[in-house]
Formats: C-alpha cells, sequence, structure tokens
C-alpha cells in the first residue's frame, strides 16, 4: 500500500497542527443562490440557517441576476456546456473572442486575453513577459496570486512599503539598470479596502520608464464614476500597462480573469503564459454570462451607485456605533478588533444574530489587526444593513467595545 | 563588526519597519518573524553587496542566514 500508516501519520500530524494553531479553515455550506438573503448550513450537519450575507464579493449583486441567469441559459443551449480543448487547438469560441473586445472597451485598454481564473492571470502573465534581466517591484501587500506569479517568473523581485510613493521612487532608482522594470500593485487591496495611489505611481512608472500592473479584481464593475476600476477613480484610464481582473467577484461572480492592457504584453501572454496555453479557458455558459453583465454596466451605472451609497450608510452607521474601522471608501469595510480570539467570537455572535461575516486574523493579516471583513452589496437593502448595523451594536456591547479606541480594545483583549 | 551592526541594523528599521512597528535588536528573527518577507531579502542582498563591495553567492543568501541582524554581520563578514 503506497498510502502506509507511517505517510497518513505524517498527514495527520499536520492536520492536528493546523487545527491547534487555530488555522484550520472549515467551509460553511449554502443552500441557496449566492444574494444578500443566504440559507447556511453551519456547523457541518446542522439545520439550516437563514442568514444576511455580510461577506460575499458579490459587490453589484449580479451573481444570481435574472437577466445573467437568462442569458447563462442561452449562452448554454447555443455554445454546450464544455470545449474539451484549450484555445489555441479548438477551444475558442467567437463569443471568447466577443468577451475580450467587450472587456477592452470596458477598461479602455488595447487588447485582452481570458484566463480561466485572475489567479490564473496573476500566475501567467509575468513569466510570459519578463526576463532575468527585468525585475519586478511590488507593493508590500499585494494579493497572493501575484505573490504565487512573482514566484513561477525567472525575473528578480523587490518590495515597497505599502503605498509608499519615496519608497517606491528608491526601488525605481535602485532597479535603473533593469531591462524593463514592472511596478505591481492591486487596484483595491482586499484586506484592508485601501484604493492605490495610481495617478501618483503612473506619473513615477513614466520618469523611470517602466511598466504599472494592476489587479483590480476588488474595482472593476464599481470603483470610478463609470464603474470601470481604480484607473477610472484616479484619473489615469490608458496609462496603465497591465490590469488584471476577475469575473469571480462584481461581474457576475462565476469564474475566469483576464490581463488587459497594451497590445504587445497580451500577445505575448497568448504565446508564452502556461495558464492560458495549458488550462481550456472560460467555459461557455459562464461567457455568456459576463457578456451580459458588460452590457447591464454599460447601459447604467444605478448599481454601482446604489452601492456606493449602501457603502457610505454602512461605514456612517458602524462609525456612529463605535467601531474602529479602517479608513476608506470602498465597499470593503473592516471592523477592527485587533485580537484573533475576539475575531472569532464576534464572528459566532452575529452568526446567532442572523450575520453572516468573518472573522481574519493572523497570518491572512498581520499580528495584532485582527477584523470582521464585512463587504457591501448592491444587492442589500437598507433593511439588511439596519438588521446587521442592529446585530453589530448588540454584540458589540456585549464585548464592551464599542467607542473603545485601538489600544483601549488591545488592553482588554490584547492584540 | 560594532559597525557593521549599526549600519545593517539602520538600513533594516529604514528599509523594512512600519510606522508603529515594534523596535527591532540585533538577535530579532528578520525573515521568520515576518518582518523581513523573503522576496526583500533581493534589496538587503544588494545592499550589502554595494555597500562592503562584495558577493554573495545565491546559495548562501538564505533565509536563515539573513534572519537577524548578527547573522547577517556573521554572513558578510566571510565574503569581505
Amino acid at each position: 500500500m503506497a498510502f502506509s500508516d507511517n505517510i497518513r501519520g505524517i498527514y495527520q500530524a499536520q492536520i492536528k497542527q493546523l487545527r491547534d494553531a487555530g488555522i484550520f479553515k472549515q467551509e460553511r455550506f449554502i443552500h441557496s443562490s449566492q444574494a444578500a438573503d443566504i440559507e447556511v448550513e453551519f456547523p457541518t450537519g446542522s439545520s439550516v440557517k437563514k442568514v444576511i450575507n455580510m461577506c460575499a464579493n458579490n459587490y453589484l449583486g449580479l451573481s444570481s441576476h435574472p437577466d445573467v441567469v437568462k442569458s447563462a441559459h442561452e449562452g448554454l443551449d447555443k455554445r454546450g456546456y464544455g470545449m474539451s480543448s484549450v484555445r489555441f487547438i479548438c477551444g475558442t469560441q467567437d463569443i471568447h473572442r466577443e468577451l475580450e473586445e467587450k472587456v477592452t472597451k470596458f477598461l479602455g485598454t488595447e487588447a485582452t486575453i481570458l484566463f480561466p481564473s485572475c489567479m490564473d492571470a496573476n500566475a501567467g502573465v509575468f513569466e510570459a513577459i519578463l526576463t532575468a534581466d527585468d525585475v519586478m517591484i511590488s507593493d508590500r501587500l499585494v494579493h497572493a496570486s501575484i505573490v504565487d506569479g512573482i514566484r513561477l517568473c525567472s525575473a528578480p523581485h523587490d518590495t515597497f512599503k505599502h503605498s509608499n510613493m519615496e519608497h517606491l521612487e528608491s526601488k525605481l532608482q535602485l532597479h535603473s539598470d533593469k531591462r524593463v522594470r514592472v511596478v505591481i500593485t492591486d487596484g483595491v487591496f482586499s484586506m484592508d479596502g485601501d484604493t492605490a495611489k495610481l495617478d501618483e505611481m503612473a506619473v513615477l512608472c513614466e520618469k523611470y520608464d517602466s511598466l504599472l500592473f494592476v489587479d483590480d479584481s476588488h474595482a472593476s464593475g464599481f470603483i470610478g464614476k463609470t464603474g470601470r476600476g481604480t484607473h477610472e477613480k484616479c484619473g489615469v484610464v490608458g496609462r496603465i500597462d497591465i490590469i488584471t481582473t476577475t469575473f469571480g467577484k462584481a461581474l457576475g461572480g462565476a469564474s475566469g480573469g483576464c490581463v488587459s492592457g497594451r497590445r504587445e504584453l497580451v500577445e505575448m501572454c497568448r504565446q508564452k503564459a502556461r495558464p492560458y496555453l495549458f488550462s481550456n479557458t472560460i467555459a461557455p455558459v459562464v461567457v455568456s454570462g459576463v457578456l451580459r453583465v458588460l452590457d447591464i454596466l454599460s447601459q447604467s451605472t444605478e448599481r454601482r451607485d446604489k452601492l456606493e451609497k449602501n457603502t457610505e450608510y454602512w461605514r456612517k452607521g458602524l462609525t456612529e456605533a463605535g467601531f474602529v474601522l479602517k479608513e476608506g471608501d470602498t465597499p470593503i469595510v473592516p471592523v477592527m478588533l485587533f485580537n484573533a480570539k475576539l475575531s472569532q467570537d464576534v464572528s459566532r455572535d452575529l452568526y446567532d444574530l442572523g450575520i453572516y461575516a468573518i472573522g481574519f486574523f493572523f497570518p491572512v493579516v498581520p499580528q495584532g489587526q485582527a477584523r470582521i471583513r464585512t463587504q457591501i452589496s448592491a444587492g442589500h437593502e437598507i433593511h439588511h444593513l439596519d438588521e446587521a448595523l442592529d446585530a453589530f451594536t448588540k454584540v458589540g456591547k456585549k464585548y464592551n467595545i464599542l467607542g473603545k479606541t485601538k489600544q483601549e480594545i488591545i488592553d482588554m483583549y490584547g492584540a | 563588526m560594532d559597525d557593521m551592526r549599526e549600519v545593517v541594523l539602520k538600513y533594516v528599521i529604514q528599509e523594512y519597519l512600519e510606522e508603529g512597528d515594534d523596535d527591532i535588536n540585533y538577535d530579532s528573527p528578520l525573515i521568520s518573524s515576518g518582518t523581513v518577507d523573503s522576496f526583500s531579502m533581493v534589496s538587503l542582498k544588494r545592499f550589502l553587496e554595494n555597500k562592503y563591495k562584495i558577493s554573495i553567492p545565491d546559495d548562501k543568501a538564505t533565509p536563515e542566514a539573513f534572519d537577524s541582524v548578527n547573522k547577517i554581520v556573521t554572513l558578510v563578514k566571510q565574503y569581505l
């Protein structure tokens, strides 16, 4: 037997270590479609409970939108279920080309290539466009998928302090001897909800002849006046060389991602990016859904406007209740609790009150910065937010953290 | 030795610590504590090589060898 007791014991010990360290992850089973109101089975085996979802990336509330579902059905009927091929053999349909063209127009770039996910886009893009003569310079808080892409690339790598433009400039000077420099950042950072200073970064990249890369997964569809993304908000549409983004969050929430940007860089991905070359692309049913999502968003800004209003309402409510929040104006609203156990206790109590919001703690966020990350959606109505505010306030009172400063909370619970 | 320790400590503080971070000393773990992520070792290695006019082979620039100011100084001295 290959999987001997000895080998099984090794993995059982590793799993036990994760449990003992309190970082063992457990799925919660949802028995409904994704929306503001969901039905959840948690713990596993318990009866299903109706809760308000405050932790989905369903920013625009399009995950179960009837028009998107209808288009997906039509796509399934007209183009079938699967392609059974990678893109460059016989896995490309007319609708894949159509989606690439629509994304290019939506983001205001030169060209786009689809990937099975944004994780795959980030994993493939750097190795496709860089060599050992180049350098990647990334913000220290970029998403894990970018970190993986950097690891897979032969170019050397350096970092700059989070959103620190002076530090970035010193790194651009340090690496001025390299053939190509790429500055890498998230548009909106997923854990803190803050926005990259793309206007300043674009100026620096132009000054030091560097490429600018932005992962806009937590921005595409709703950040900026017409929801084009962080580059629209910062007034630098057309000045970002590479944008990666996902269709798995605001843009329908199913799956898939892309690299969009300079024509030559996209072409290099088509020739060399391994997740594109060696994996099927997005299924026709999903492509059809995303095409409809982009139509909806191009016709009206109603959903992103509602999201903006909901976010303001939610931030104001939590602030008035006396919680410590991470500052910002995106729909990612972290409620800071600092202590890991407190974040788990608050999450559990909220769930008991019908509010689904998850606690994050080290190593997902830095030590001493445990929090409940709430995420607002255009699918939320005011009554959802009021119910959630009521529950947060009750739980906040229970733990005596309302109106307390960071230091006072740390003094009570530790960091 | 003391001079070098001071120079490296000062560089690490300036380069890697954020406002509000705890102070570090010559023996504070850098890589294993997450103060310096393993990617950021590139600039630290480059700084040491430029400053002391040395070349540290890639296979010697390990996370273990870079894990405290004292360990870094020991490593650098091997190539002076």
